[in-house]
């Protein structure tokens, strides 16, 4: 149910994450403080390709890495498998890029 | 509370990872979604931050860097398990990672508040 | 030291598997006594149609592993005193297996999935010619030597959750077994190995929540082993993809 290919791919995306995770959590230590508004929130990202780099890496990096994590809950604990496993791992992955990608292009295009 | 039979510290936190990874995922759409409002419907996404200065929702999101922290930290152990010299500290490194957790979501709450 | 009771009350699965029932019996309490001997006595003094394995009494063959308090044990080695809880003993067949009747399982999954593993040797040499020799200090032999005193006995199979969750599994024993043979310079056919344990059902399975290494009877580590495997898998497939 998880290949070496499918195993890589869950251990390279929880690579790339982890440093962009501490990233995440120092931005929402720093920036919770006092509240958070959607001026403030767009005033840090609208514009920047820094931003658009760091969260857009992490959608991309976070959507492989949730689908194969929920791919192996659902054939374990739900006894799902064959090609019905395969559509909902890469469904969720592509629902997950479209939603996140979104998010993304909202709050860093200038 | 009986602990579940064949409990013991390395299954339990095999369980977090578990738990805290499926909770971030069933928690990520929605994450996404509301961020994505920024621009088309302003109003909602104030709307919302506005709620979350009620301190149950400050809590919840205690809980969620809680869970992010715990299960970045826990996946960094198990890295290092299979890449990494065998080493038998694995239920120290396991609390460590707990500990950790705790420490970044703590000082993420203390801001909150 | 808590007062010794005279009797036991232990609760026996009993049965075929689909129609499985729990049977209570009281069996007198006595001294250095093992799970083992609690189950003998009942086939021997209460019910003759109990059905369960055992052969060694030593804990070197493998046969009398079975579920008592809901974990995996070694019957023969494991002593009433430190498992009964307050004099009670629910004794059932191996977890994750399927019953053949009462206390005995049926083991051909479980060596099934050794050979499916490749955890068979793979021979270098022919019978007229030397074998290679153990050298105790290379670190290859010290590696294959952590595993090789498995018994066979399931324990680390029926502790394993992802085993019972994905019945694919190649689960600890037959891994660590391929493990130890890839590690072992009179085993021939590493590639082979590799490609065995990378399978749907393969090493990556693994989410290392070390039940296997916490039940052990013999206190080997396959959640190390299986480690072992996926870093040499991974290994391997980059090392490919270079010289492709």
């Amino acid at each position: 149910m998880l290949d070496l290919r499918l195993y890589m791919a869950q251990r390279l995306s929880a690579l790339v994450m982890a440093p962009l995770v501490l990233g995440h959590i120092a931005v929402m230590i720093y920036a919770i403080q006092g509240g958070l508004s959607t001026t403030e929130i767009l005033g840090r990202t609208q514009g920047s390709l820094l931003w658009f780099l760091f969260y857009g890496t992490f959608v991309l990096a976070v959507s492989v890495h949730a689908a194969i994590g929920l791919r192996v809950i659902v054939h374990e604990w739900l006894r799902l498998r064959g090609i019905a496993l395969d559509v909902l791992t890469w469904g969720i992955c592509a629902a997950l890029l479209t939603l996140g990608l979104s998010a993304v292009f909202a709050v860093t295009l200038p | 509370m009986k602990q579940p039979p064949r409990s013991h510290p390395l299954w339990l936190a095999f369980v977090l990872h578990r738990v805290s990874g499926l909770a971030l995922a069933l928690f990520l759409p929605a994450h996404f979604w509301l961020l994505a409002q920024a621009i088309t419907a302003p109003a909602r996404l104030d709307g919302f931050l506005a709620f979350a200065e009620n301190p149950l929702v400050k809590i919840a999101e205690f809980g969620l860097v809680f869970l992010l922290a715990v299960h970045m930290f826990g996946g960094l152990r198990l890295m290092a398990l299979e890449f990494l010299p065998w080493s038998d500290r694995q239920k120290t490194l396991a609390a460590g990672a707990v500990g950790a957790a705790l420490f970044l979501s703590g000082t993420f709450f203390l801001r909150a508040i | 030291m808590t007062r010794t009771r005279d009797m036991l009350q232990v609760t026996v699965q009993r049965g075929e598997a689909g129609k499985t029932r729990m049977q209570r019996f009281d069996v007198p309490a006595r001294e250095n006594q093992t799970v083992l001997d609690v189950v003998s006595w009942i086939q021997q003094e209460a019910d003759p149609t109990l059905s369960y394995r055992f052969a060694c009494r030593v804990g070197m063959c493998g046969s009398c592993a079975m579920m008592v308090n809901g974990v995996p044990r070694w019957t023969c080695r494991t002593h009433v005193s430190r498992v009964a809880n307050d004099g009670r003993l629910d004794i059932a067949p191996l977890r994750n297996l399927p019953v053949i009747k009462d206390l005995a399982t049926d083991m051909d999954p479980f060596f099934d999935k050794w050979v499916a593993a490749e955890a068979r040797h793979h021979p270098t040499r022919g019978r007229l010619e030397e074998f290679d020799p153990i050298t105790p200090d290379n670190p290859e032999r010290a590696e294959a030597n952590l595993g090789i005193e498995c018994i066979n006995c399931g324990i680390c199979y029926a502790a394993c959750d992802t085993v019972a969750g994905n019945p694919d599994y190649l689960g600890p024993a037959a891994l660590q077994r391929a493990w130890t043979l890839l590690n072992d310079s009179r085993d021939a056919d590493r590639p082979t190995i590799l490609a065995a344990v990378s399978g749907k059902g393969g090493c990556h399975n693994c989410h290392s929540m070390g039940s296997c290494a916490q039940y052990c009877p013999n206190e080997l580590n396959p959640m190390r082993a299986i480690a072992g495997l996926k870093r040499e898998t991974v290994k391997a497939a980059l090392r490919g993809k270079r010289d492709a």
